[in-house]
Parts: structure tokens; sequence; C-alpha cells
């Protein structure tokens, strides 16, 4: 049977890994290419880098940490951050990414999602969304979380879907930091909605919280966190154990 | 040498890497004529197997591809790679492949339940017969899957399967010809050992 998959994601910026990473034993905790083939080994199915780089010269350091990383480190690799064009596509799918996910992009020009499916296939296009409860709707932000959009996030995930999008990784901005656990309420509207596979990101604090999502919401795929991963508060290896004592299907 | 088929389809990058990682020399291949200078051929592929099949055929490989595999000498195709083996596709219409494999490919959703996610994506375990593909592997060993369409009636070449709702064709073998709908080069050191085999293994 299918495994559901354990994803970190790393914030690059300028070639290094931001928001801290603790870790014994690591020469330079801050590399991604290092931090890659350690997650890799200790049981990550799955990687994301996000680029949060605004210069274009940090666009540069970012594809080549990229090639070095893919040269490494033999799981699927998806990137994130600053992609609003077929162009930005290229880059990174050139420099060894497997799949590439939008967000804002997505929002300014929703054709991205159809032009990029259609040139590169559907199983490389990951619709990301930050979504939150607002007036007791779902709702779409962009720019990080910073801007409201007004959209209704179900509806948008579902025309993503119908445009193209193989993949999607639902960010819920109200649980996201807080560390008490998966938006359980938000991941099961969003699969209900949608039949491609649904990626948790947001509110990870302990072991429990991927039991957790994973019993409460079976339709999800993989859960995704940053910080719990990089200050070794969860150790991979360690939670897919756990998942696997709590009969969850796990590659181990 | 082995060479990667390059004809504009997919993401090849991963694949080179791969080879390298394990001590093989690899090369892309964008003029046919080169085929001939291989050892063993590798046909990767992604995206929609009418628009591959076109691709294949236009930039003169497909006729050179066909030369070598009769000559013997080994192939592996990867997801969409190994799918053009298949006679035929059913993908958004219907389309002739190379009819290297007997059977046809056919969308997962005739044969799953409805509430699976399509696409199949993520690591699912092989359970495979005695190949010589599969030397360095044990059954329930885990790879990476990504595909909305599978190899149907194509008992007699199924070396492989991987479960999802249903029994899905994971891996084909047809002689010197060989096919996995997974993807070798994203599943850990599972994946290069089975590239690991493939580049030991022997023609016809």
């Amino acid at each position: 049977m299918i495994t559901k998959r354990i994803i970190p994601c790393l914030d690059v910026k300028d070639g290094r890994v931001v928001k801290g990473v603790k870790f014994q034993g690591l020469a330079d905790v801050s590399s991604p290419v290092t931090l890659a083939e350690y997650y890799s080994k200790s049981g990550a199915d799955e990687l994301v880098f996000y680029d949060i780089t605004a210069s274009a010269e940090g666009r540069g350091i970012f594809t080549d940490i990229l090639c070095k990383t893919a040269k490494t480190v033999f799981i699927p690799l998806t990137v994130g951050g600053g992609i609003n064009t077929l162009a930005d596509f290229e880059r990174v799918l050139g420099s060894g990414a497997d799949k590439v996910s939008v967000n804002s992009g997505a929002i300014r020009n929703p054709g991205i999602i159809e032009e990029a499916a259609k040139r590169y296939g559907s199983q490389c296009v990951v619709l990301s969304a930050d979504i939150s409860l607002i007036d007791g709707k779902y709702t779409v932000f962009a720019r990080g979380g910073r801007e409201n959009t007004g959209i209704e996030a179900i509806e948008w995930i579902r025309a993503g879907v119908e445009r193209g999008a193989g993949e999607i990784v639902v960010n819920s901005i109200d649980t996201d930091g807080v560390k008490k656990g998966f938006d359980l309420p938000m991941l099961d509207a969003v699969c209900k909605a949608v039949n491609v596979p649904v990626i948790a990101s947001g509110g990870a604090g302990k072991k429990d919280d991927f039991t957790e999502l994973f019993k409460k919401v079976p339709e999800i795929s993989a859960g995704l966190a940053a910080s719990v991963f990089h200050f070794g508060e969860i150790e991979i290896a360690n939670l897919k154990k756990t998942l696997f004592a709590e009969g969850i299907n796990i590659r181990i | 040498m082995i060479g990667i088929v390059d004809y504009g389809v997919g993401n090849i990058f991963s694949l080179c890497s791969s080879f390298e990682k394990i001590g093989f020399d690899a090369k892309l291949l964008r003029e046919p004529e080169k085929l001939a200078e291989c050892e063993r051929i590798i046909l990767p592929g992604v995206g929609a197997f009418g628009d591959a099949r076109e691709k294949l055929r236009s930039s003169g490989m497909e006729e050179s591809l066909l030369n070598e595999v009769k000559k013997g000498k080994p192939m592996l195709g990867i997801c969409l790679g190994m799918q053009l083996l298949f006679e035929k596709s059913f993908e958004f219409g219907e389309y002739d492949g190379l009819g290297l494999v007997k059977g046809s490919i056919r969308p997962i959703t005739d044969v799953i339940p409805k509430d699976f996610a399509v696409p199949h994506i993520g690591w699912n375990a092989l359970d495979f017969s005695d190949d010589e593909l599969f030397k360095y592997i044990k059954k329930g060993d885990f790879v990476y899957f990504v595909h909305s369409f599978y190899g149907a009636d194509c008992e007699e070449s199924v070396i492989a399967t991987t479960e999802y709702g249903a029994k899905l064709t994971a891996a084909v073998r047809n002689g010197n010809v060989a096919g996995v709908q997974f993807h070798p080069e994203k599943s850990g050191e599972v994946g290069l050992a089975i590239l690991r085999a493939f580049c030991e293994m022997k023609g016809d």
C-alpha cells in the first residue's frame, strides 16, 4: 500500500538554510546540501526547498545549491518560492527539481498552472495555498500569508486541480507556528473537495500531531514541517517508527 | 557506456546523477546515430503519451532505438518510457506504442477504488518475481511512483507489481527490454540498486 509521506521543508536564503538548525554531528548545519543528505538518510520521503531570496544573485546561488543537492540526494525534490513564469519552472527543473510549487504566482496569474501542466505534466505542478478561516470562510492569502485576497480557498483549490495541479499543499495560517497540531477541519474540507494528493502543512509541534493527522484525516497523503525537524524537536526516523507502531503505512 | 535517450521529454537531471553516483558512465544522446555506440539504453519520459511518441518518432530516435533493441542491447524504459514500450495507450485518445511489450496503457481509475487519490504519487512497496533487475533488493522495498496510467493486459511480461487499491504493473520484461513504472532515480538506495542491476543485465 502507498505510504504516508513525511516532508521536511527548508527555507533557503542566499544559499543558507534559515530558521536556525540545531543538530549534533553536522558540520555545517546551515548548508542546504548537508541538511538534505542528513534528512534523506534519516528517512525523509521528499524534500521541499523554499527560495526566500529576493535578489537575482540569490536566485543564482539557489539554483547552484539545488544542482548540488540533486546530485547527492535521490529522493523527490520540490522547489517553491518566487515561481511566477514558465521561465521560473524551466530554471528550477533544469537544476534538478522534480516538482515546482506555485502560490502567489498562481493567484496573480492562474493560467500559469495550465501552461506548466501542459508543458511539464501535472505531476510536476504543485499548488500551494496559505489559508486562514476569516468570518467562517476559508480564505486564500498571498505573499507569504501577508495579503488577504478574499478568494474562497476550497473553490480556489478545486479550480487549481481542474487547471492541472497534480498535488496540493495546504498551509494553515491559523495553526502555523502555534505547534498545537495540524488544522484538521481545513484539511478535511480540502480532501473532500479534490481527488489529487493533499499535503498538510502548518502546526506540527510533536510526534502525536502527525499520528492524529493521518488517523483523523485518512485521505491526507503527506505531512510537511520545517522548524520542528530543523530544531531536532522531532527526529524523522523516530517519528516514522512511532507512526508505524500506530498502524500507519510508512516507509521505514 | 549507457545512453540516455534525450528526445525533449522529461527531467533527466537526476537520472544522469544516479549513474554518476553508482559509478557507471552515462551520456545524454540527442543524435540517433549515437545509440549504436552504447552498450545499453535508457528511455526516460514524463508527460503525455501521444506527445512523447511523436517526439520520439520525429527526432529519429525511434528507428535507431528499435534497431539497437533488435540487436539484443539491454534497454530500460522509465515511467512514460516504460509505457511507450507497450502496443497501445488510451491516454487522452488512442495511440500506438513501440509494441516491444504486449499490452496496453490504461487509466488507473479503471481499476482502483473511487476514493483513492489520482495521480498515484508516493512511495509504494514492490512485489516481484525472480528477475535479475531485482537481485540487489528485497520484496516489500519501497520505490517512488508518480502516474495516472498503468500497464494493462500484460500478464506475460509483468515482473513486479504494487498495491494501490488494485494490483498495478510496476515493472515489465521481455527479453532484453525492461521497463519500470516507478522512478528508480528518485527511489533512494533501492532505486540506485535497481539501476546498478540494469547496468549488469545481460542482453540477448
